[in-house]
């Protein structure tokens, strides 16, 4: 009984650690930096789509979360991080490093051209939302596999 | 026993005849032919066929972009279980491309998958997915092509081996396989859910890519859009039908918008070889994208086609 209970709480006891422990992977952390990228690009588009009103502030955060991420994505896809956790990342990233390192740096530079413009109305954010997200399509041209 | 051997040999001879009958190329029938020559091709309705067709996506050289993609020079390689294909050069000019076709000759190869030589074309030019096309949509787009510049670029041959490069064998394939007939009845049928199929199924060749095939090339029967295996290495074409994990929840808006966009509802991107493909419905009236979206969302659900 006893030993019963002590196995039930190690059981409960891993469980609760689980996901503090996924959430350290680098899989899962490129995955969370994605969905922020996700988020901040959502917010801009709907305000170029017309559904929300033009909000400087709330821009310029957006842009600073692209800028951020583009900045630090790169060193979550260490050798040994190529599978597991549904991971969508290509073999690509790793048989070519360079040419991967090169879209990152290739998104960073028009993020922060884009953090630098400030864009204060809708035409400044318009100027800048259509090459910054192209980024997005050009790199998962290459590096980034549907499993699902 | 001479008697048999001579009648083995009869029946032989007889059986090679009708299996060269069979895969004979056949051409579209002259009365059609006739119809679309008499057409006046209009250049500027042909470029939305251009677009929705994605001739760019093969026919242009590989990496081009912008203006580049209007320039039919070949080039890109389609990798295949049966070997790699690669483009040929379809751009106006008279000796590397198809500058002295005429209309006939075109709509031989986009309906027949015949060429001008009387040769079975291979089904990775998606003929088998253009035979749908009306004759007015092969006489626009006839007179597009023959607007855009000339490329003296010369066509490479396919690296294709035995038995795969015996194009008389296609014709067996077209018996089995080849098609006019629409691939599947959507749950409600309206002018714009039609529009959207004829774009799907025909011009748009959609289902090349996301439906499983069978170990000859064939679609998998009742698996129509379902996803399948990346033919070109590791991954998935996802599932278009309403069983599809991701787009079942996708509104028709949401997916004329990553249509027009490259953009998913969590505003995800457009990534592998939709990149390209997406760039091509991007030129398409936003009423074409609203059709294939009302298309999609009227096809029955199929589980995952590659699982």
């Amino acid at each position: 009984m006893k030993f019963r209970t002590l196995f039930a709480a190690a059981v409960i006891g891993a469980a609760g650690f689980a996901p503090a422990i996924a959430a350290d992977e680098p899989q899962v952390v490129r995955q969370e930096m994605m969905k922020k990228v996700g988020g901040a690009t959502g917010a801009m588009a709907k305000m170029v789509k017309g559904e929300s009103d033009f909000d400087a502030d709330a821009t310029l955060a957006a842009l600073t979360t692209l800028s951020e991420v583009a900045a630090g994505i790169g060193e979550y896809f260490p050798e040994g991080s190529e599978t597991g956790f549904e991971t969508e990342a290509a073999p690509a990233i790793w048989s070519d490093r360079a040419g991967f390192e090169a879209k990152l740096a290739a998104f960073k530079a028009d993020a922060d051209a884009a953090v630098a413009a400030a864009p204060a109305d809708l035409d400044g954010l318009k100027a800048v939302f259509g090459p910054l997200t192209k980024n997005c399509s050009s790199c998962h041209e290459t590096y980034r596999l549907k499993k699902s | 026993m001479k008697r048999l051997a001579l009648g083995l040999g009869l029946a032989a001879i007889a059986g090679a005849g009708v299996g060269l009958l069979l895969t004979a190329p056949r051409p579209v029938a002259s009365e059609r032919l006739e119809v679309i020559a008499a057409l006046e091709g209009d250049a500027a309705a042909g470029e939305t066929l251009f677009w929705a067709g994605g001739c760019a996506s093969c026919h242009a050289a590989p990496g081009a972009e912008d203006d580049a993609r209007l320039v039919m020079s070949g080039g890109v390689k389609l990798t295949s279980d049966f070997g790699t294909f690669v483009a040929p050069n379809i751009s106006p000019d008279p000796d590397a491309g198809i500058g002295e076709w005429s209309v006939t000759d075109f709509a031989n190869a986009m309906l027949a998958g015949v060429s001008p030589r009387g040769q079975h074309y291979y089904p990775a030019f998606p003929y088998t997915s253009y035979t749908r096309m009306s004759d007015r949509d092969i006489a626009d787009l006839f007179a597009f092509m023959q607007t855009l510049p000339v490329s003296q670029v010369a066509s490479l041959p396919h690296e294709v081996g035995f038995p795969f490069n015996i194009r008389r064998a296609l014709g067996g394939w077209k018996l089995l396989f080849f098609t006019e007939e629409p691939r599947v009845t959507p749950a409600e049928a309206d002018t714009q859910i039609a529009r959207g199929q004829y774009l799907v199924e025909g011009p748009g060749h959609c289902g090349e890519c996301h439906t499983p095939r069978n170990p000859i090339g064939g679609f998998v029967s009742d698996a129509w859009l379902a996803g399948a295996h990346n033919p070109e290495g590791e991954g998935v074409i996802p599932n278009l039908t309403p069983g599809g994990k991701s787009i079942r929840s996708w509104s028709a808006g949401d997916i004329a918008y990553y249509l027009e966009s490259g953009f998913t509802p969590d505003f995800d991107s457009v990534g592998g070889s939709m990149v390209d493909v997406q760039k091509n419905m991007a030129q398409l009236t936003s009423g074409d994208r609203n059709a294939i979206a009302a298309y999609l969302k009227a096809l029955p659900e199929r589980a995952n086609g590659w699982e």
